[in-house]
């Protein structure tokens, strides 16, 4: 090794070409190590995983009822430990793929009932252009068991003359009573 | 309520102690405690009133409660340290959640006997995870570490994994956190000392900490 300037003039160790494998070999990478504060990425990820179970509890709550939301992340370790970098980013990837799917069967559900909506509204308006449509209050999002149904008054007579209604269930008279009372 | 009445029954039960944890997890699990009470108790069947309180109990816990219950802070906070400690808590439920959906399961909380009882009450009303030991098998003063290698749960086959964390006295493991007990440091009928230790974690306030085990060691001395 000598010694020369760079073109800025400071001092600079330089190692020739050929001299590079044999430092190397004897010096290893001693003198490159970087010091990485992992516990601080450790921490970092923890407090992310925190942040992801809180958003996937309520989007759980969101859906309960309503739909099947996708909740479950499998366990890293078999007993309680102290988790490496690498198995935190596992639970926090894991986590923020569980949230995602969550929220988009949300969002999808959401749609459907919209779409629900919007069919009740049209039923309600042109019951002949809908006939025997059924429509659950469950399709909408609501509690209980009542539905929309279309259907012809008079029954066999009213289908031969063309007199469609929608006919509004309240449900069964149980479930009603529950509803009222939380109400 | 007569005041004097009230002010001796607070001052039967004795104060908590505080357990340490081992400098390098309290470093990667700031908030992470163990406190502990010890009660003179013998372990038996609840008295009635004990079975009042939980059927009173039953009467206030729903099951859209076992569905919300993940979003209140402290059971959240449990959820939280599951996870990062590498558990599933929808498989290894946090105590308060185990415990609403044995409750939604049997269509009530069924007595166990005391301690078993007393613990489950103070649960519920505060979230805080406890357990309980048998005080005359504990050396010194409790604690939260990781296994050493070659260290076993006395009950338990074979070694534990190194790094294992587990609840400790000054000479060994007594119990897995969040887990089983090692074999002849749980409550046994033969017991006449409990001590009943609460698992802090990051988000616990302490004053919850606290009342959870005065509620378990007042409705153990209460019997």
């Amino acid at each position: 090794m000598d010694r020369g300037r760079n073109p800025r003039g400071h001092l600079t160790s330089r190692l020739h070409f050929k001299e590079m494998p044999t430092a190397l070999r004897q010096r290893g990478f001693d003198g490159f190590e970087v010091a990485v504060d992992e516990r601080q990425a450790r921490l970092q990820l923890r407090r992310q995983i925190a942040r992801l179970e809180a958003e996937l509890a309520s989007l759980v709550g969101e859906g309960f009822g309503h739909t099947q939301v996708p909740h479950r992340v499998e366990a890293v370790a078999a007993a309680p430990r102290v988790l490496d970098l690498g198995q935190l980013e596992a639970v926090r990837d894991s986590l923020a793929d569980r949230a995602a799917e969550a929220r988009s069967a949300l969002v999808e559900r959401q749609r459907v009932e919209d779409a629900n909506h919007e069919l009740v509204a049209k039923m309600f308006a042109a019951p002949q252009d809908f006939k025997w449509v059924r429509v659950s209050r469950e399709d909408l999002g609501l509690h209980g068991c009542g539905h929309w149904h279309s259907k012809p008054r008079l029954g066999p007579i009213g289908m031969l003359m063309g007199w469609w209604r929608v006919k509004v269930s309240s449900g069964c008279p149980l479930s009603g009573r529950l509803a009222a009372v939380e109400r | 309520m007569d005041p004097g009445a009230t002010d001796q029954r607070l001052g039967r039960v004795p104060a908590p102690q505080q357990g340490w944890v081992a400098p390098h997890i309290a470093s990667e699990f700031p908030g992470l405690g163990i406190a502990w009470v010890e009660v003179e108790a013998t372990p038996g069947k609840s008295p009635e009133p004990v079975r009042q309180r939980l059927r009173g109990l039953s009467d206030r816990t729903y099951g859209s409660q076992a569905i919300r219950l993940r979003e209140r802070p402290i059971p959240w906070a449990y959820r939280v340290f599951f996870r990062q400690i590498g558990l599933d808590p929808d498989r290894t439920r946090t105590p308060v959640e185990q415990l609403t959906l044995d409750r939604l399961h049997d269509g009530g909380f069924r007595s166990n006997g005391l301690p078993a009882d007393a613990l489950n009450i103070a649960i519920i009303e505060t979230g805080v995870a406890l357990c309980a030991f048998d005080a005359e098998r504990i050396e010194g003063r409790l604690c939260i570490r990781d296994s050493a290698p070659g260290e076993s749960l006395a009950g338990q086959p074979g070694e534990m994994a190194q790094g294992t964390l587990t609840i400790a006295d000054e000479t060994r493991p007594i119990g897995l956190l969040f887990g089983s007990t090692a074999a002849g440091c749980g409550v046994e009928p033969s017991s006449g000392r409990i001590a009943i230790a609460a698992v802090q974690v990051k988000g616990v306030p302490q004053i919850a900490v606290e009342e959870a085990l005065w509620i378990a060691a007042e409705t153990l001395e209460a019997t």
